[in-house]
């Protein structure tokens, strides 16, 4: 099984991938084991999919709001397919940066 | 990524019931929520009015007594002036992709907060919890709010 390590993409002091563009479906399974979420269901993907494609729109991650109004997963599912706190979660496991907004 | 040995809580009182008190005590929960914090919520005195199913669409800003309306207070005074501030506000809010405060306190209620009601207020406002939104959780004494606040960090607006 690929370690975190393991992989050929840099990560910032907290985890998170220092260059989007560099990342991969296999990246994101190995970053979700590591966030202890294994295997990605489609409901997962359903997510990622979301955050990766607004993010190469606006080059910027949306936020948890906009994800739980338009990607079709509400914000109680969202909780529960990324528990212990969704925004990071999503976006290190999308390859993105750390969130910065406050919704 | 690291797990805490006790996890990180916050606790916060909400007193207040205008429009621009309404938002930060959202706004910490949710972010709260939204980086595996627990947060509690506790509406008290004019607080329960963000709560209360006839007033939450309802909160306004009031310009009187808020030194950061950059007017002098006495325009504040005028007619009309507390729902332009309010309308004011509603618009800027929408543009950051903030949700009005129902939508708001469904959204940090699904996220897993707690949202409580005072047990004093309530009865002081003969406020039963048929009056307050269906997010809240129950009517609580400020005992029971300690209770639950025990080993968090504690936020009075």
């Amino acid at each position: 099984m690929t370690a975190v390590l393991d992989l050929p993409v840099k990560f910032d002091a907290e985890g998170f991938m220092t260059d989007p563009n560099a990342w991969t479906p296999e990246i994101a399974e190995v970053l979700a084991r590591d966030e202890g979420i294994d295997p990605l269901t489609e409901r997962h993907w359903a997510v990622i999919r979301f955050v990766r494609a607004e993010f190469a729109a606006s080059g910027q991650s949306p936020t948890l709001r906009t994800i739980t109004k338009k990607s079709g997963v509400e914000t109680k599912e969202l909780y529960e397919l990324f528990p212990k706190g969704p925004a990071k979660k999503v976006a290190r496991i999308a390859g993105l940066g750390k969130p910065k907004g406050c919704i | 990524m690291q797990e805490q040995e006790k996890p990180r809580k916050l606790a916060i009182i909400c007193s207040k019931g205008s429009l621009d008190m309404a938002y930060p005590g959202l706004v910490l929960a949710n972010a709260a929520r939204m980086m595996g914090i627990e947060a509690d919520l506790f509406f008290t005195f004019w607080g329960l009015d963000i709560i209360t199913k006839k007033k939450v669409d309802k909160l306004q800003v009031t310009p009187v007594g808020n030194p950061a309306m950059h007017m002098p207070q006495m325009v504040g005074i005028l007619p009309g002036m507390s729902s332009l501030a309010t309308t004011m506000m509603m618009k800027e809010i929408e543009k950051l992709d903030i949700p009005p405060v129902h939508e708001f306190l469904t959204m940090v209620h699904d996220a897993g907060a707690g949202i409580y009601a005072c047990r004093m207020a309530a009865d002081m406002m003969h406020v039963s919890k048929e009056d307050l939104v269906d997010e809240v959780d129950d009517i609580i004494g400020a005992m029971e709010f300690l209770e639950k606040a025990e080993g968090a960090q504690l936020l009075f607006i």
